[in-house]
């Protein structure tokens, strides 16, 4: 597709993380936007710095070594681009840095509008540290004491449908204006007021005189309807306005930003949304972003996102996942044998040196097994926070130098180990970590997105085929016929339980036949009259999966470890 | 490419801002010398609330009228017995405070009581004179002498002897090497792999534990250990780096101070220091990676072993499962010369 660019400009997107802040540059070439390069640097939010500048000074100095294109002059970013080429004309910046901002939630019925409440928080980089409903039998005081212990960034009160609960929400407003009135002002938590329409005025009122408030529209508009989008935005100024005081130096670059900031999982799940709207309309579209500290899982269906920031990732985020997730159930996806408590030393050892890279077969043994497990119970959270979560996905589209540092072979048996897909799904891998930077870029330029993802920025991994069945391990359950374009073709057998690679070369186009030996569905959930379908060849060429859902692995320890490693052969890694 | 930097250092100028967690009393001067244990300020923490409704008790319609029934205002104090409201009249209906408290807000015919809360006690942290005093938040404590910093600690400040359970850097402290001749010292060790050994340092009681790894299946045990547990390399069982372990040696049997506290997010960590005589250099928090640096490994299989950065490759190597890194050259203090990804080191400095 080629589209006439009227007003081409390049952007320089810039991401503050936890470790690493890097600077991305797209431009336009050929008539066409490109990714032209990224710079990397460690993020300084910290000590000694307490300042995100230098670390985004040294970014762009790296992008500009790597590039030899001019982007600063004596030091400063030159804006907008000149004649000669240096410089770029637009400037957009996300990050994920910093603690994760403590939430307390408020509402009225637990299930309801807390749980809404709960929903919202969950979908920006926070940890909800109270939560204060209705049916809550603390005496007052003793909810004053939780709401202060809970030293709140943030407090989200929501419930009442429109026009519905007033005098309860009284109640809650009461209990938060005496706890602000405690706080000293330089501490108080800013408040999302989500609830009752109709309250709006008053409940304005009342707290804007102890602190900020930004009112949202209602999450329960009716007591079976949710509506957490636009509250999302609400939430995403919000987290702004409480990060600018929390971050050194994000408030300073807010007059050279061509759109206001956003937190990285905000437009990580916006460039999904934006790719569920072009693409099969029949699957949804599932991202997923591990880092240091966070796993993001976005989840969109025609045009519906939903969003997750789970405290799970393989630096500092390791603390909070191995408090959940039992050594056995990361041990169990560990292809040779390694004591437990080796494996516990490790992922602790992690979260002190988050940057350290894995260099032995033991150490990116346990780091691959850790990831498989926290992808998988990442997904399944977000499922249930989102039932209606897509269970087919076109694609599914993987970021975050956990997943994508590997060789692609290695990055595809994790993704599809940790997620388990159903059907048939594309893996496309963002090495170069664009998608959230696109998120945010897509609010006012639609064309580069569009034009990035059409180029080569993005990895194509492969397609994987999931033929579920019922038959015995090792049973033939189908057999596979591949035409190429070129007129011939090859078949195999797929057995039960095995991991199968199809000779499709990247960028190869062919046409999958399937014919099944034993009854199988391929589409859990639709007519699964998938028989005959053209796939064009990634990375790794096109997978068959016919391990089953969930993967059950073998409890005999000496069989597990066998099984993984025919497994990991299956996918070439 | 800027490095994470662990001071190791013969001497240097030590400053350390010492704050409360809120607004408290200083009880410490400027010039004054003072240990590592030495409460420098004082605070008295918020403690829990009441909250009495007047309107309700005393069944009042309107929130006015309560407004005007209560004698008293935000920020008294007062004492159990004390007349918060009462009606007046013949045989006036009378609220009480229901403990001694203060009075920290009144809206909607509610009083809200604050009760005295935790009395928490600001420890100097090292060994030293207070240089500067921070009007009720804090001091500032300056000394001279040998720094070393270690990654991770579980809160704690003493102060006491510096000793060793252990003749080199990879011998595991337990029961059986903690007798009671370390009883109240600073006791140096290679790595703690049992919990006897913790339950044996309080037991005596030491005053701190410096050890090279601690596994991390004592993690909770040692958090909630009374004696101040720094570990310089990380979970499992790491070796102390000798440079560190030499360094604490030449100071054997010293006056040390040992402060545990630790948050990377504010860039604090552990450390031991040991105030000296001389005047030293305030160290350099930033550095660059530059060949001819002393460099720590950080990752198996030479974690803790230290050596001196020979060369940083230039680009991006691959490494077995297809990571791709910028690599550097170390030469191990055995000569041996390893390559290893520049983010799995950090600078002695």
């Amino acid at each position: 597709m080629t589209t006439s660019l009227v007003d081409a400009e390049s952007v320089l997107a810039i991401e503050i993380g936890s470790i690493h802040t890097r600077a991305l540059l797209f431009d336009v070439v050929d008539g066409q936007y490109r990714f032209i390069g990224a710079g990397r640097a460690p993020t300084t939010i910290h000590a000694p710095f307490f300042d995100i500048s230098e670390g985004i000074h040294l970014a762009i100095s790296h992008l500009q070594e790597i590039t030899s294109r001019i982007l600063l002059e004596e030091s400063r970013l030159i804006l907008p681009g000149k004649a000669d080429g240096s410089g770029v004309d637009q400037v957009v910046l996300t990050y994920t840095a910093g603690q994760p901002l403590r939430v307390v939630v408020m509402g009225l019925l637990e299930d309801v509008s807390v749980e809404s409440a709960r929903r919202l928080a969950a979908s920006a980089h926070t940890i909800i540290t109270e939560a204060i409903g209705l049916n809550d039998r603390r005496p007052p005081e003793a909810q004053i004491d939780a709401l202060l212990r809970a030293r709140p960034d943030l407090i989200i009160l929501s419930g009442g449908t429109d026009q519905g609960a007033s005098r309860s929400i009284a109640k809650n407003v009461d209990l938060l204006t005496f706890a602000l009135q405690i706080i000293p002002r330089e501490k108080r938590p800013e408040v999302i007021y989500a609830g009752n329409h109709a309250l709006v005025t008053p409940v304005k009122d009342v707290l804007s005189t102890y602190t900020q408030v930004h009112v949202a529209p209602n999450l329960r508009p009716e007591i079976d309807v949710e509506n957490l989008s636009p509250a999302q935005d609400i939430l995403a100024d919000a987290e702004f306005h409480i990060r600018s005081r929390q971050i050194g130096g994000l408030q300073s670059y807010r007059s050279i930003l061509a759109v206001e900031p956003l937190s990285a999982p905000f437009a990580f799940a916006r460039m999904i949304r934006f790719l569920s709207r072009i693409n099969n309309p029949g699957k949804g579209v599932i991202g997923v972003d591990l880092g240091a500290g966070n796993l993001i899982i976005a989840s969109a269906f025609q045009g519906n996102s939903a969003v997750s920031v789970l405290p799970m990732g393989t630096g500092p985020g390791m603390a909070q996942a191995l408090r959940t997730i039992p050594i056995s159930e990361i041990s169990r996806w560990l292809p040779i044998h390694i004591p437990e408590s080796v494996v516990e030393d490790y992922l602790w050892h992690k979260t002190l040196h988050p940057t350290l890279l894995p260099v032995t077969t033991e150490t990116a043994a346990v780091e691959q097994a850790a990831i498989r497990q926290v992808l998988w119970n990442g997904l399944n959270q977000h499922r249930t926070r989102y039932p209606n979560t897509p269970l087919l996905a076109e694609p599914i589209l993987a970021a975050g130098m956990p997943l994508t540092q590997w060789s692609p072979q290695t990055s595809l048996m994790l993704l599809v180990d940790g997620l388990q897909p159903f059907g048939i799904t594309t893996f496309v891998q963002d090495a170069h970590g664009l998608t959230a930077a696109l998120g945010i870029i897509s609010t006012n330029n639609a064309i580069l997105p569009v034009q990035v993802i059409e180029s080569n920025a993005f990895v194509n991994l492969g397609t994987v085929i999931v033929p579920l069945s019922n038959a015995r391990y090792g049973t033939s359950i189908l057999k596979v016929k591949v035409e190429y374009e070129a007129g011939n073709q090859i078949s195999l057998e797929v057995r039960q339980g095995s991991v199968t690679a199809l000779p499709i070369q990247t960028g190869q186009t062919a046409r999958v036949h399937l014919q099944p030996l034993r009854p199988i569905t391929i589409d859990p959930i639709g007519k699964d009259t998938t028989r005959s379908f053209k796939v064009i060849g990634g990375v790794c060429g096109v997978i068959v999966d016919a391990r089953g859902r969930p993967l059950s692995l073998p409890t005999d320890a000496a069989r597990r470890r066998d099984m993984l490693k025919k497994w990991a052969a299956g996918f070439g890694a | 490419m800027i490095a994470p930097v662990t001071h190791i250092l013969p001497l240097a100028h030590i400053r350390r801002a010492r704050m409360l967690p809120g607004k408290g009393r200083i009880l410490a001067r400027v010039g004054q010398e003072v240990n590592a244990a030495y409460v420098v300020a004082e605070a008295d923490l918020p403690g829990s609330h009441i909250l009495v409704d007047v309107r309700r008790i005393l069944g009042l319609k309107r929130v006015e009228q309560a407004h005007r029934l209560i004698e008293r205002k935000v920020g008294e104090r007062v004492e159990k017995g004390d007349i918060l409201a009462q009606t007046g009249g013949l045989l006036p209906k009378v609220i009480r405070a229901p403990a001694d408290s203060t009075i920290v807000a009144i809206q909607r015919g509610q009083i809200l009581l604050e009760k005295p809360g935790e009395h928490f006690e600001l420890k100097a942290g090292l060994n030293g004179v207070v240089s500067e005093v921070l009007s009720e938040r804090g001091v500032v404590v300056e000394t001279h002498g040998a720094l070393i910093q270690g990654v991770w600690g579980n809160g704690q400040i003493n102060g006491g002897l510096l000793q060793f359970a252990v003749s080199q850097p990879d011998e595991e402290i337990h029961r059986g090497n903690l007798d009671m001749s370390l009883r109240g010292s600073i006791v140096v060790g290679g790595f703690i792999h049992k919990a006897d050994a913790l339950d044996a340092a309080e037991e005596l009681p030491l005053r701190g534990l410096v050890l090279g790894s601690i596994s991390a299946a004592l993690i909770s045990a040692a958090q909630k250990c009374s004696v101040p547990i720094m570990v310089t390399e990380g979970f499992g069982q790491i070796p102390m780096n000798r440079a560190a372990f030499r360094l604490l040696k030449t100071h054997e049997k010293r006056e040390t101070s040992i402060n545990t506290s630790w948050n990377p997010e504010f860039g604090e960590r552990p450390e031991i220091v040991v105030s000296l005589p001389s005047q030293g250099q305030t160290p350099m928090d930033v550095v660059e990676f530059t060949v001819g640096q002393t460099v720590r490994i950080l990752s198996a299989p030479h974690s803790g072993e230290i050596g001196t950065l020979v060369a940083i490759r230039p680009g991006r190597v691959t490494l077995p499962g297809g990571l791709r890194v910028q690599v550097a050259e170390i030469r191990l203090e055995n000569n041996q010369q390893i390559s290893l990804p520049l983010t799995n080191l950090d600078v002695l400095e």
